[in-house]
């Protein structure tokens, strides 16, 4: 089986979708660089030419805003932020413009166009250059947002999205770019709402979100070894989120614990965690866990890094606190 | 200066009639509290959206903000269903969602007009990116007003239009207020034209009220444009003769702006073109005449349209926030 990295199966789907679709164009700062998107955007100006692969000047919110007005105009294009802290410059065409385009006109003018928001965390880049705002967009009606944990999915989910029709925040962190794992050649679609196990398991559920979830799984290999079977459920889709997948493991182990790595309050652990607390109550046989960052901004010092960001060990210390816990008095 | 055809200058008249028939309607509809959604009149700046949309085609993109009942009218959008849309109707171009403010007519152009100031102007550029890719003929025209120039989406978009020389035209219609505050007191110079030098692109400065002026620059900014020449920024010198919002008169806001009104109003772009016509007798009083009945008339119908019509019911209320899947 052929394996890509994460990174490899990004430009791989950008390269199909280029090369099958005239419709499709890449738009964004850094993208001729041989550095600024990693290897995602590799040589692909040179392979279909510099008018449809655009590096763009600084304006992140003209270019974004540019690429939805060719969106409405019938074409697919896809933004690409190689930092989604200067994405924030575009907030008005992503929340107001896009994501309201397809109700305001009443479904008539939809806006497909997809936005790759890279997450670029880590090496004491500190506070604007680290950070991880899924829930921001996930918060706005009209948007939808994926985060791709593996290179079988970070291909199958841009070739969806960019087909989906709407508006789609494709958030990818670069933590995930040397993950390696099977990747079909073909062009194939993940489709955006579904989640996927990654363990079966059977005493707890685990809801990760892109980077959390292989963390998940070796979380849940040390928990194995200490006789605690955790089912791992790699979220993949932030909105919509499979709904379905999610209760019905809750209904089997009666235990949640969601790791997303970003902040606490009103995030997707939050959302997810009222979710199933509103909708799933009776099949839960403890408190939910929440496994974030804390509410602060990213740190510089390495020292302070290591305190701030979550690994695996995090997870298992949270997974074994609550299963040790003991059961209340009624 | 060749003068213009008159079959061409009476159809701009027909436009500018109707555009003013129209919102005079809309406005005392406004008073009458029939029609509640935040209206913004384009009374006094009819020339502009007349003669830049008589120098396009049908496959030429227009894109507007919150005061562009003028665009939609003059690019060719159905009068019945925007009048429909004011009143919140499910006839109405935008099915009741938008109102005055989200003026759609996909067929002429018109993917969507939208109040939040400037936001329109990076969407043109990426409609006329999308003109490029393809290899089509046709222009993207943003208009906007003196306001708009003070958002960063202005400059980012005139650089990248400019960059990459796309079929563009800027049209600012200046009309030295941004809602209620005067130009000077916002920018330090009345020189927004200048913006097209600092970018390397075309400018020209001209008189908004003057409509044969208007659509002469248009001419000359579509052929740029459709040359492979780049954009054009024009810059129109207008006043809007009501508030900001809504049916009033603005002469609360300050003796300054009364005696304004009393200088702008005799320049008045469709009584302007009417005298243009009848001195060169192109027409005559009975045929204006004639015009102002037929868009009067085309109002009346417009109306009853709007209020025949049935509203939303409250189960579409979720409808439409996604659009269906395109398909590979």
């Amino acid at each position: 089986m052929r394996e890509l990295t994460y990174a490899e199966a990004l430009r791989e789907a950008t390269a199909q979708l280029l090369k099958n679709d005239p419709r499709v164009f890449v738009f964004g700062q850094g993208l001729w660089s041989p550095w600024y998107v990693g290897s995602s955007m590799k040589d692909i100006d040179k392979e279909f030419g510099r008018d449809r692969v655009l590096d763009s000047p600084v304006s992140e919110n003209a270019t974004t805003g540019a690429a939805i007005g060719a969106a409405l105009a019938g074409m697919r294009p896809i933004v690409v932020h190689p930092r989604m802290d200067f994405m924030l410059l575009a907030v008005d065409p992503i929340v107001n413009q896009a994501a309201n385009w397809s109700y305001m006109f009443a479904g008539k003018v939809p806006a497909p166009v997809v936005v790759r928001a890279i997450i670029n965390r880590g090496g004491e880049q500190a506070a604007q250059h680290s950070q991880a705002l899924q829930a921001m967009f996930a918060h706005i009606p009209g948007l939808k947002v994926v985060m791709p944990s593996t290179p079988y999915d970070a291909k199958g989910l841009l070739i969806d999205a960019v087909y989906d029709g709407n508006p789609v925040m494709f958030i990818d962190d670069r933590w995930l770019y040397e993950e390696t794992g099977h990747v079909p050649e073909t062009m194939y679609r993940v489709p955006i709402g579904s989640a996927a196990i990654r363990r079966p398991g059977t005493d707890v559920t685990i809801v990760a979100t892109s980077f959390m979830a292989p963390q998940a799984v070796a979380a849940a290999a040390t928990l194995a070894e200490r006789g605690i079977d955790a089912e791992v459920v790699d979220l993949r889709s932030i909105k919509p989120w499979d709904r379905d997948l999610v209760f019905n493991s809750i209904a089997k182990t009666g235990r949640l614990v969601v790791a997303d790595a970003a902040w606490k309050t009103c995030g997707v652990a939050a959302e997810i965690a009222a979710e199933v607390a509103c909708e799933a109550f009776s099949s839960l046989r403890a408190p939910i866990v929440r496994v974030t960052l804390p509410d602060v901004p990213a740190p510089m010092s390495q020292a302070l890094e290591h305190a701030y960001y979550l690994r695996a060990d995090d997870i298992v210390a949270r997974v074994a606190q609550l299963m040790n816990r003991q059961p209340e008095a009624v | 200066m060749t003068p213009l055809d008159p079959t061409l200058l009476k159809r701009m008249y027909r436009t500018m009639v109707e555009i003013r028939a129209a919102e005079e309607r809309i406005a005392d509809l406004v008073e009458a509290k029939i029609v509640h959604c935040p209206c913004h009149l384009y009374i006094g700046q009819e020339a502009i959206a007349t003669g830049v949309c008589a120098a396009l085609g049908a496959a030429d993109y227009v894109w507007g903000g919150h005061r562009s009942h003028g665009h939609y009218l003059a690019k060719g959008g159905d009068l019945n269903a925007m009048m429909a849309e004011v009143f919140g109707r499910t006839t109405g171009c935008s099915e009741g969602r938008g109102g005055s403010m989200h003026l759609l007519a996909a067929d002429v152009g018109i993917l969507g007009t939208v109040p939040l100031v400037a936001a329109t102007i990076p969407l043109a550029v990426g409609a006329a990116l999308a003109v490029k890719l393809r290899r089509e003929p046709h222009v993207s025209v943003s208009f906007f007003g003196d306001g708009a120039t003070e958002e960063g989406h202005f400059h980012e978009s005139v650089n990248l239009a400019a960059v990459y020389r796309l079929p563009v035209l800027f049209v600012c219609e200046n009309n030295f207020y941004a809602s209620h505050m005067p130009l000077l007191e916002r920018r330090a110079k009345d020189n927004i034209v200048t913006t097209a030098e600092a970018h390397g692109i075309a400018g020209v400065r001209i008189d908004g009220n003057d409509v044969g002026a208007v659509y002469r620059a248009a001419v000359d900014g579509v052929a740029r444009a459709r040359a492979g020449e780049g954009p054009t920024l024009i810059e129109c010198d207008t006043y809007r003769w009501r508030g900001h919002v809504g049916p009033s008169w603005d002469t609360d806001v300050g003796v300054k702006r009364k005696d304004e009104l009393a200088v702008w109003k005799p320049k008045d772009p469709i009584a302007r073109l009417a005298r243009l016509m009848i001195d060169a007798q192109i027409a005559t009083a009975s045929d204006l005449d004639e015009i102002g009945a037929a868009a009067a008339a085309a109002v009346d119908r417009a109306v009853d349209f709007a209020e025949r019509s049935p509203l939303p019911p409250a189960n579409s209320l979720t409808a439409h926030v996604y659009a269906g899947k395109t398909g590979q």
